[in-house]
């Protein structure tokens, strides 16, 4: 029910009140609603639920996540 | 895609194996609930219960909004098409829910009923629009996720003066259903499970921010991870968790930084609160009546309220006897310990809604878990290989 996915933006200003964003979805075009978020710019990653962007993606804090995934403790290399 | 398959490495989850067995010590057991249905479903999907010790047990928490919610609602939305000849639409997950009288939403369409599937609010709106002559009633689910396009739909409604739309709300809160299992763990009817601490909702979180947590870290002392919805966010927040546990600590931790801050999204909930308010009660399925756990709307927007519009009255009716439902939405059962788990109830034919949607412990566990048992062990490395042929890229 709260699926949502990652989406890239590639237009903004569409629809009839300039609200709305086209979004790139794995190859797939779609309009969607930017009515819950402000500033956001081609290029960004938002997160879509139900037809509207709920929050953007912040590439720096998804690589400092990424990081951590394989970060090892020395406790933990030594096994290896 | 970006920001997907970079979450589901099936050799950084082997690493993050590896972490969580070291962590967890052996003399104690570690027993975490996640919230969410994305959870449970992820869990289910990439076989994650195999990767971790036989220590860290993970408890099907009821964070699905379709399977929460009870009969007496469906039977509204159902009254309407039948009875009030009212266009219903619905997200998709509702339609098969089983209600009164062997009917669901999709029996009620068969039986004539204009029952409509939508994808969006927006597409709701359109349907009304369309039908000036006739009634459109959106019947609206789900957790804070799913609020703020409800909010909105009922906004562009009142400005364009589109007197025929109106919003069955069943939404529900988060906090209030965690503070529930909290607070009342000793429900007589269920029993009890030991909680040592919670993975906190993925996208709920990106609009309530992680703020409303810190509550149940302070004031029941349980840690909270809020994590993404992908298999290694969960692996992580699991090695989170232990670390906390093991510390002694009991703090709020973000796991899903990339897309959660502490405040989350301010202009969604000023809309939902522009729109709703509390209900004084709701009742849940699993955790019966809960005190202002659920939305209603404002009595300013009152004239797109179906509740008031067609003066309905919710009628509270039992589940059926051999559903364990209930059970296995506070995790005191398993899917597997129901009797009708996969005879008589299956995703084809649901008699209890923890079937119905895919994130429901019972339709997950149907779906990846069930053979599980009766086979040899699975060695972690195949399971981890499982991951790299990720669905959905």
């Amino acid at each position: 029910m709260c699926l949502a996915l990652p989406v890239k933006v590639i237009e903004v200003g569409c629809g009839p009140d300039g609200e709305h964003a086209m979004v790139d979805l794995g190859g797939v075009k779609k309009e969607i609603s930017l009515a819950l978020l402000d500033d956001v710019q081609v290029g960004d990653y938002v997160i879509l639920h139900v037809g509207y962007a709920l929050s953007k993606l912040d590439p720096e804090e998804a690589e400092r996540t990424l990081a951590l995934f394989s970060e090892m403790s020395e406790a933990t290399e030594a096994t290896l | 895609m970006k920001y997907i398959d970079e979450f589901r490495d099936g050799e950084v989850a082997k690493t993050l194996a590896l972490k969580i067995a070291k962590l967890a010590q052996p003399g104690r057991n570690y027993s975490f609930m996640e919230f969410c249905g994305g959870h449970t479903h992820a869990i289910s999907r990439y076989g994650l219960s195999d990767l971790l010790p036989s220590n860290v047990r993970m408890v099907h928490g009821p964070g699905c909004p379709v399977c929460v919610l009870p009969i007496g609602r469906i039977d509204m939305a159902i009254d309407l098409a039948l009875k009030h000849n009212v266009i219903v639409c619905s997200y998709g997950d509702t339609l098969r829910v089983p209600a009164s009288e062997s009917l669901s939403l999709l029996k009620a369409k068969a039986r004539g009923g204009d029952i409509r599937m939508v994808y969006s609010t927006l597409d709701a709106l359109q349907i009304a629009r369309d039908n000036p002559g006739r009634e459109v009633v959106f019947f609206a689910i789900g957790f804070e996720t799913t609020t703020p396009p409800t909010a909105l739909a009922i906004l562009q409604a009142a400005q364009e003066n589109l007197s025929n739309f109106s919003v069955l709300c069943c939404h529900v809160l988060t906090p209030a259903a965690i503070t529930q299992i909290l607070e009342s763990p000793e429900v007589r009817q269920w029993g009890t499970v030991p909680i040592d601490g919670f993975i906190g909702p993925a996208h709920v979180s990106t609009v309530i921010g992680s703020r409303p947590y810190e509550f149940f870290a302070e004031e029941y002392r349980k840690p909270v991870v809020i994590a993404g919805f992908e298999p290694l966010d969960v692996m992580q927040a699991i090695l989170m968790l232990i670390a906390q546990v093991n510390d002694g600590r009991a703090e709020v931790e973000n796991e899903f930084s990339r897309a959660v801050s502490r405040d989350g999204n301010r202009k969604a909930q000023d809309r939902v609160a522009e729109v709703f308010e509390l209900r004084h009660e709701f009742e849940w399925r699993g955790l019966s009546v809960v005190p202002y756990s659920a939305l209603k709307i404002r009595e300013k927007y009152g004239t797109f309220d179906a509740e008031r519009r067609f003066k309905m009255d919710y009628q509270s009716v039992p589940d059926n006897k051999a559903c364990e439902c209930g059970a296995i939405l506070r995790g005191v059962k398993r899917p597997q310990d129901c009797k009708i788990f996969g005879t008589v109830c299956t995703p084809e034919n649901p008699i209890g809604s923890c079937m119905v949607s895919s994130e429901g412990a019972c339709a997950a566990y149907y779906s990846y878990g069930r053979y599980k048992d009766m086979a040899p062990p699975v060695s972690n490395s195949l399971v981890a290989s499982r991951l790299t042929g990720a669905e959905g890229k």
